[in-house]
């Protein structure tokens, strides 16, 4: 019987054995870029709002402190979303004809909520507490970035699993003192991570990363 | 195959979007479509009955009270001074003349701190103007809790001293840094 295949074959056989390694290789690899894009992490997308609140005039413009409309982040799991009142502590004088403005005296007249779009949203499978992050020096720009200049909310981080361990495995990179988490704009000093494992130290830092820290 | 194992894990949303409510999402079941209720109107949660008048009023019957309900202490005055600066500077700016940035872009000059009559205002009176507001000046008993109210007060009782120190308020060894 005549052979069916070419001698040459046997080369190209091998050759897509051996090839085939890479071409897994490299459908992992686009699969794992994939899923750290921003189009699937969603961050760095600006989110259209109900009213196009800017915390680069609040916070960068006036130089109001985060806390003044997110009250509870030093003491509770969430920041929270300041309620209609605390914008109409202003804005029922600054701007209180403004056309933009509408929706919240709409909200303040009627006692409706305004229905923020939520920007960052773990999974509820996963559990995270603002408080100890904070008491434990770890500031808000360091996972939300420069909110002082965003027009617009958007996510800074990916809060992927492997960026909450990067810090959890070494606290010592981006920890600051208590006095400065609420800054932004902060210039890390030269030394950050002798002055780092020193704050870890002073601060009783302890590295998290068991599974029961976060899934819980 | 591949398709379905593609597809497999697609179906994950259940278990990222659970049915609880997370704080402040919102609700299908609540007709106002807040998930976090408001309080029912008079509700008192356990251990917070609001028994001590002095501390949660500022007032002893109808009138302002003239002393703190606690012992003011360093750590009591640089609290004030963290939430004074948080809460108040955007409007009275952080000495208390009261041009701070939010009047700068049009809202109502308030009455500088350093005018006589908030000078000898009683502190019950300053209680009373952030726990329910004061002509213009909105109330802030939802965003600062009552402890950190009196520590305010504590602060601006600094400043005002600060406006009106006199040489003999320096203790005398450190009189000659200051003349420098
Ligand atoms: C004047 C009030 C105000 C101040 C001050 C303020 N915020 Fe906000 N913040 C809001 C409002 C309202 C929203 C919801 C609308 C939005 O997402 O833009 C929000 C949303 C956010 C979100 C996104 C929430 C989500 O949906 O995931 C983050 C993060 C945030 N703020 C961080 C900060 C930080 C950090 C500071 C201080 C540097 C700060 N904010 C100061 C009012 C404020
Ligand atoms: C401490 C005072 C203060 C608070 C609280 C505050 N704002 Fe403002 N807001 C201002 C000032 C002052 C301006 C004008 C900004 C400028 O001139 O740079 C402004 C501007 C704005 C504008 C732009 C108006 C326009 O017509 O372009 C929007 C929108 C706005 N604020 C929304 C909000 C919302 C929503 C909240 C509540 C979460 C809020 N603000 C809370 C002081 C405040
Ligand atoms: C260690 C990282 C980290 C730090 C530090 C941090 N945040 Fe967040 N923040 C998050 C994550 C993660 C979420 C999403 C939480 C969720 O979906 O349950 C979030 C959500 C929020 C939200 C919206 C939802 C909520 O919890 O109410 C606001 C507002 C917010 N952060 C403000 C702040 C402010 C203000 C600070 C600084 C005082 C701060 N954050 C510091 C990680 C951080
Ligand atoms: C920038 C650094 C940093 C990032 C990013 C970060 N963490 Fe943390 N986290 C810490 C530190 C520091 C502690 C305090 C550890 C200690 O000393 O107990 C902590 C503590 C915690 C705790 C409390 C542990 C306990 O026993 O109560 C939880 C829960 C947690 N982190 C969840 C998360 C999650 C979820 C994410 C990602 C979405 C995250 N963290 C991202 C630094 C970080
Ligand atoms: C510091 C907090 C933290 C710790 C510790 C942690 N996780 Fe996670 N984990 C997360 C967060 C946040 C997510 C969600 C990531 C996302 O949305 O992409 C997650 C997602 C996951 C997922 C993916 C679920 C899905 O559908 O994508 C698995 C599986 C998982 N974690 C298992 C583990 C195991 C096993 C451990 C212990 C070895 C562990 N985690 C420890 C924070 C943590
Ligand atoms: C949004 C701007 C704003 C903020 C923030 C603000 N105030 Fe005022 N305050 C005013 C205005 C406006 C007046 C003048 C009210 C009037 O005379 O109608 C005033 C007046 C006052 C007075 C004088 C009352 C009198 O007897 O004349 C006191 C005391 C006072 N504020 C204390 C505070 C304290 C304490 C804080 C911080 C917790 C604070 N204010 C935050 C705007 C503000």
């Amino acid at each position: 019987m005549a052979q069916i295949f070419h001698h040459s074959t046997n080369t190209f056989s091998k050759l897509s054995i051996f090839g085939a390694v890479f071409i897994l290789a490299l459908l992992l690899w686009l699969f794992g870029a994939f899923s750290r894009s921003s189009y699937a992490t969603q961050a760095g997308v600006d989110r259209e709002q109900p009213v196009p609140f800017s915390h680069a005039h609040h916070v960068g413009g006036i130089g109001i402190d985060c806390r003044y409309c997110h009250t509870s982040v030093e003491t509770s799991a969430v920041a929270g979303i300041p309620p209609t009142k605390t914008c109409m502590n202003c804005h029922s004088q600054v701007w209180n004809s403004s056309p933009t403005l509408e929706p919240v005296r709409e909200s303040f007249r009627s006692d409706r909520s305004i229905e923020w779009t939520r920007v960052h949203d773990l999974p509820d499978f996963a559990y995270f507490n603002h408080s100890i992050h904070l008491k434990k020096g770890m500031a808000c720009e360091v996972c939300h970035g420069r909110v002082d200049k965003m027009p617009l909310m958007h996510q800074q981080a990916s809060l992927q699993m492997e960026w909450c361990l990067d810090c959890h495995r070494n606290p010592e990179k981006y920890v600051r003192r208590r006095e400065d988490v609420f800054k932004m704009g902060y210039e890390p000093p030269a030394d950050q991570l002798a002055f780092g494992l020193h704050l870890v130290k002073e601060y009783k830092i302890q590295s998290r990363t068991s599974c029961s820290t976060c899934h819980r | 195959m591949v398709g379905l194992v593609l597809l497999a894990g697609a179906c994950r949303q259940d278990m990222h979007d659970q049915p609880k409510y997370e704080p402040l999402e919102a609700s299908k079941f609540f007709a106002d479509r807040r998930a976090s209720r408001p309080l029912v109107a008079g509700t008192v949660a356990r251990g917070h009955l609001r028994e001590d008048v002095h501390f949660y009023t500022g007032k002893s019957g109808d009138q302002d009270v003239t002393t703190f309900p606690f012992a003011v202490t360093r750590e009591v005055i640089e609290r004030g001074q963290g939430r004074y600066n948080v809460y108040c500077r955007p409007c009275h700016d952080p000495t208390g003349y009261g041009l701070g940035m939010v009047v700068r872009r049009g809202l109502r000059r308030p009455p500088s701190f350093h005018i006589d009559r908030l000078r000898e205002a009683p502190v019950g009176h300053f209680y009373d103007v952030m726990t329910n507001g004061f002509g213009l000046m909105p109330d802030y008993a939802a965003q600062i809790p009552a402890r950190d109210r009196w520590a305010i007060i504590a602060y601006i009782r600094v400043l005002q001293r600060s406006q009106y120190a006199t040489i003999e308020d320096v203790p005398a060894d450190k009189r000659a840094e200051v003349k420098k």
